[in-house]
């Protein structure tokens, strides 16, 4: 594989300059979040996700290196792989916080769940590319792309590992709905969704479902359940305008946040930066989404506008989901926030995806 | 450019779609930053005051307690630390584990604590939560040195209250006990809140404002783990005050010991000021068992008890005074003049009224007895005469006069008035007009009389202190650091009334009780120290007794007659009254006049009391 001198020319400068720039917000935040633990490792962190950031960096561009189309081909393949991993790891994963996501790999550890992400997506975008016209999909053409999605859903969710699953879902909703429905079609899912709801309810474990009802009701419980919630609205409202300050936050300094390195990364940025940081946060992460739908937009064919779509949209879903949770418009869920959140399987994850997003940027003009 | 696959349909379909899905992301980012401007600036100021409320904890500092000491200054009551050992639950990574470790450092009940730490999982797994109250300093030790290895587990220290002599004047001291809501909701104690230990009974409910002291606050910048980080502010915190008792360690423990085994009251008083030197109620309690509150295990014991340890038998108990209710009739027709000392009475045993017979307890009868021989030989039929010449109000009077009836205002409180009847009382009382026979039985102290040790002791003091009923008191001295804001003062509160001749001749009498050989109190006769006092058997119940006595068999315990002995001693000049009431002792001068003995030896001449108690378990010949 060649590196055409083109590739360079049209080389995504602009999109790999905005995920510095959250990358450097990231690393600094994670500073403050990981202050109060300084004496007990929380250093570790910190250079650990720099540490990560480096080697997303390098998968980035290792990314760009071979044109995307080599995906079609490898598309099955890799999501059997993915499936298999997936299956690995609920017999013989790292049990940790009570849910197996992880394999070891003599001390480099991988989360399945993060690959499978990917391979989905691809897989997806296949099946779309190949079968049908856009907005002519009837339930009898889909039953392929629910398996496809289901399987790993399933596997995810036995882990248990609600979050990603549902987010998985919701990407490949959103693809699904991209590509076009029939409106009958739609409504039927509608209402399947609608039934399997109970289900799911009662098949959600004790803890999860509490999360939910804390969410409805949060001042109930303000000391047991309710407690991440309450905490990190208090952090984010705390911060106003201007924000405490940098490593000034009281609520991440004193250690009232839980998980102040993961899911409420967001919540510590918040309270130490204010709604001016928060919002400068914010909008370069749309600048990224807009950047990734525009790649869609421009990018030569419907393979590698729906990889496109699917990436920024676990991005976007993954951004709306979390902030939401911390500011109390979800229930908690688990979902981390990309690049912000401390997690080497993450980071690394997305900066390939973001890596496969330069890559069909950069060949939307050749011939294949 | 596209690909075959993509024709310009297609393109204007994905172009279509992905501006719908531009606006719906825009939408999104919007819900998002309409959101953070609400919290944060909306309702920014709130959770700013939120996040202060997290960081600051106000921490009450408990005040230091008053201490309690004896009139010599030796101290009785104490504030001791008690270390206290917390687990927060949310810190915690292997509970198991941890308990495990505990376990080797600490006595736990393994169960127990895992329960307690599962219930605070489910409801605040933030805080901490006890699971050991009170370790020893050898447990302290242990694990002070291996917190850094125990995450999740502190130590806080309490003051706790500690008795250090156990049931030692357990009445006057009281108990302490958690402050319950009728007392919150009253407001009775301003300075308390709730969770707070306040006295409960004795000195300590008493005066328990005195000894509380004003608690102080910090203001602590605290971590989610309650751990403290700074202290912001503080208001230290004002100390009780120490009260210094009148009562006399060293008689106390002598009074007690007199009282060992068996029920009744001895009450110590100084007759010319009314200080109580030592008051024993028995069976007596343990106040250091109450601190543990409900989790305490003989809590329950000591509040079922049939023997009623709570109950102050000094000044709640109330009893028929048998004989030494007579000095009460004498004082009354030498007042009145209704009675000639020299008077001479025939005594052949029995006294006859209509047809009913009085017994005298000397079967065989006293021969011919003036007063001082009837007060000597303690006569029935002297009584009896002299008890039908004056009537039952008259004696009622009188009786009034020398403090019964009523209460002797004793500082303590608590205190019951005892019965002194008269002819309106029965009529109101038992529906029946009073009978002679209920004066003649008035006049020795049976019948429908009924009094207290704390009374009886205040009467005999003012017999032989010029006839001056002093308010009997408990509290010497009320201390803080700078000043003394209280000092004893003695307080009169009536007088007998009785000219100081006819006092004279009483005394002369209730000497010759212990000195005389015919005296019912030899056996508190010291040599080197005059005593003068009284004996007393009161009795239980006549009419069961005569039924169920056979000759020679001994008497049931409770229905055997209440030994009582009032003295004072140096009869000249007094420095201690003692009133003695043994429930169900028996003969009051076998039983109750040795132990004053003991007592008066052990306080006047400094004496090491050798404590054997006679028992020489007599028939019992009634009416002493």
């Amino acid at each position: 594989m060649m590196i055409d001198r083109r590739l360079l020319q049209n080389f995504d400068w602009i999109l790999l300059l905005i995920l510095m720039m959250i990358a450097a917000i990231s690393l600094l935040n994670l500073h403050s979040a990981t202050y109060p633990l300084r004496e007990s490792g929380g250093l570790q962190i910190f250079t650990k996700q720099a540490y990560w950031f480096l080697i997303g960096l390098v998968v980035l561009l290792i990314m760009t290196v071979f044109d995307y189309h080599l995906l079609e081909r490898l598309a099955y393949p890799l999501y059997v792989l993915a499936v298999l991993l997936l299956v690995i790891v609920l017999m013989v994963g790292d049990a940790r916080s009570g849910s197996q996501r992880w394999l070891n790999f003599g001390g480099m550890t991988l989360q399945p769940s993060e690959l499978a992400k990917i391979a989905v997506v691809v897989v997806l975008a296949k099946f779309f590319n190949e079968h049908g016209e856009m907005n002519d999909y009837r339930l009898r053409d889909l039953w392929l792309p629910f398996v496809l999605v289901i399987i790993p859903c399933g596997l995810i969710l036995i882990e248990p590992d609600l979050g990603t699953a549902l987010i998985l879902i919701i990407v490949s909703s959103s693809i699904f709905l991209f590509v076009g429905i029939q409106r009958n079609t739609l409504i039927i899912l509608i209402l399947v969704g609608f039934c399997a709801a109970p289900a799911g309810w009662f098949s959600l474990k004790e803890y999860q479902q509490k999360r939910i009802t804390t969410f409805l009701q949060p001042d109930k419980d303000p000391l047991g359940a309710g407690y991440h919630l309450n905490q990190s609205k208090i952090a984010i409202g705390s911060g106003q305008l201007w924000g405490k300050g940098y490593l000034k936050g009281t609520q991440t300094r004193l250690n009232f946040l839980p998980e102040q390195h993961t899911d409420f990364a967001f919540s510590v940025l918040a309270e130490e930066w204010g709604f001016a940081g928060s919002l400068v946060l914010l909008l370069l992460y749309l600048l990224l989404t807009l950047w990734g739908i525009n790649i869609a937009k421009i990018s030569k064919d419907r393979f590698g506008a729906i990889i496109a779509l699917g990436i920024i949209a676990f991005v976007f879903w993954q951004l709306i989901i979390n902030v939401s949770m911390t500011t109390g418009l979800m229930p908690v869920v688990g979902i981390p926030l990309v690049m912000m959140s401390y997690g080497g399987s993450s980071t690394t994850a997305t900066m390939a995806g973001m890596g496969l997003l330069m890559n069909i940027s950069m060949r939307r003009f050749m011939f294949q | 450019m596209r690909m075959s696959s993509s024709d310009p349909i297609t393109i204007e379909i994905l172009n279509k779609r992905l501006t719908m899905v531009t606006c719906l992301i825009l939408a999104a980012f919007l819900v998002i930053l309409l959101r953070l401007w609400f919290l944060q600036v909306v309702r920014g100021n709130m959770y700013r005051i939120q996040s202060e409320r997290n960081r600051i904890h106000l921490q009450d500092i408990p005040p230091f307690r008053g201490l309690i000491f004896d009139r010599h200054g030796e101290l009785l009551v104490d504030n001791r630390p008690s270390y206290n050992v917390f687990i927060t639950p949310e810190e915690i990574q292997d509970h198991e584990q941890l308990l495990v470790t505990l376990e080797r450092m600490l006595y736990l009940d393994r169960l127990v604590v895992k329960k307690k730490i599962e219930d605070q999982i489910k409801k605040y797994p933030f805080r901490p939560v006890l699971i050991k109250k009170n370790i020893s300093r050898e447990e302290l030790a242990v694990v002070e040195t291996n917190l850094f290895n125990l995450p999740g587990v502190m130590i806080r220290v309490n003051p706790q209250r500690f008795y250090l002599f156990e049931k030692l004047a357990s009445h006057v001291i009281g108990h302490m006990g958690e402050i319950n809501e009728s007392e919150l909701a009253k407001g009775r104690y301003p300075a308390n809140k709730r969770g707070d230990s306040i006295g409960k009974y004795g000195v300590e409910g008493k005066w328990q404002e005195v000894l509380n002291g004003l608690r102080g606050e910090e203001q602590i910048e605290v971590d989610a783990a309650g751990r403290r980080l700074k202290i912001i502010d503080r208001r230290t915190p004002l100390p009780g005050k120490n009260i210094i008792l009148t009562i006399d360690r060293k008689l106390q423990i002598l009074a007690e010991e007199c009282l060992k085994d068996k029920k009744g009251a001895i009450v110590a008083m100084d007759p010319n000021t009314g200080e109580v030197l030592a008051l024993a109620s028995s069976p007596a309690f343990d106040p250091n068992l109450f601190i543990g509150g409900i989790e305490n295990e003989e809590l329950p014991k000591i509040l079922l008890d049939a023997d009623h340890p709570l109950q102050n038998r000094a000044i709640a108990g109330i009893y028929p005074p048998g004989s030494i209710f007579k000095i009460v009739i004498a004082l009354a027709g030498l007042q009145e003049g209704l009675l000639d000392p020299k008077e001479e009475v025939i005594c052949s045993g029995v006294y006859t009224l209509g047809t009913h017979p009085f017994n005298c307890w000397n079967k065989g009868g006293h021969g011919r007895v003036a007063l001082q021989r009837a007060l000597i030989e303690s006569c029935d039929v002297y009584f009896y005469r002299l008890g039908r010449r004056l009537g039952v109000d008259l004696i009622a009077q009188y009786a009034n006069r020398c403090g019964f009836g009523m209460k002797t205002g004793f500082e303590l409180g608590s205190e019951r008035e005892g019965l002194i009847p008269t002819s309106q009382w029965r009529l109101k009382a038992k529906g029946a007009p009073w009978q002679p026979g209920d004066t003649i039985n008035m006049a020795i102290g049976q019948g429908f009389v009924l009094i207290t040790p704390i009374q009886a002791a205040s009467f005999i003091s003012a017999v032989f202190n010029g006839g001056v009923l002093y308010q009997p008191k408990i509290i010497r001295q009320i201390t803080d650091d700078q000043n003394v804001p209280y000092q004893f003062q003695a307080t009169p509160r009536s007088l007998l009334q009785v000219k100081p001749e006819y006092l004279d001749l009483i005394k002369q009498g209730l000497i010759g009780v212990v000195n005389e050989p015919q005296g019912t109190g030899g056996r508190a006769r010291i040599n080197t120290v005059t005593v003068a006092g009284k004996t007393g058997t009161a009795q239980v119940i006549a009419l069961e007794k005569e039924k169920t006595l056979e000759r020679g068999k001994k008497i049931p315990p409770h229905f055997q007659d209440h030994a009582w002995f009032i003295a004072v001693a140096p009869a000249q000049k007094p420095s201690l009254a003692l009133a003695i009431l043994i429930e169900n002792g028996g003969h009051g001068g076998t039983i109750a006049a040795p132990l004053a003995k003991m007592m008066f030896e052990a306080y006047l001449l400094d004496k090491k009391p050798v404590v054997k108690l006679e028992n020489t378990g007599q028939p019992d010949t009634s009416g002493d």
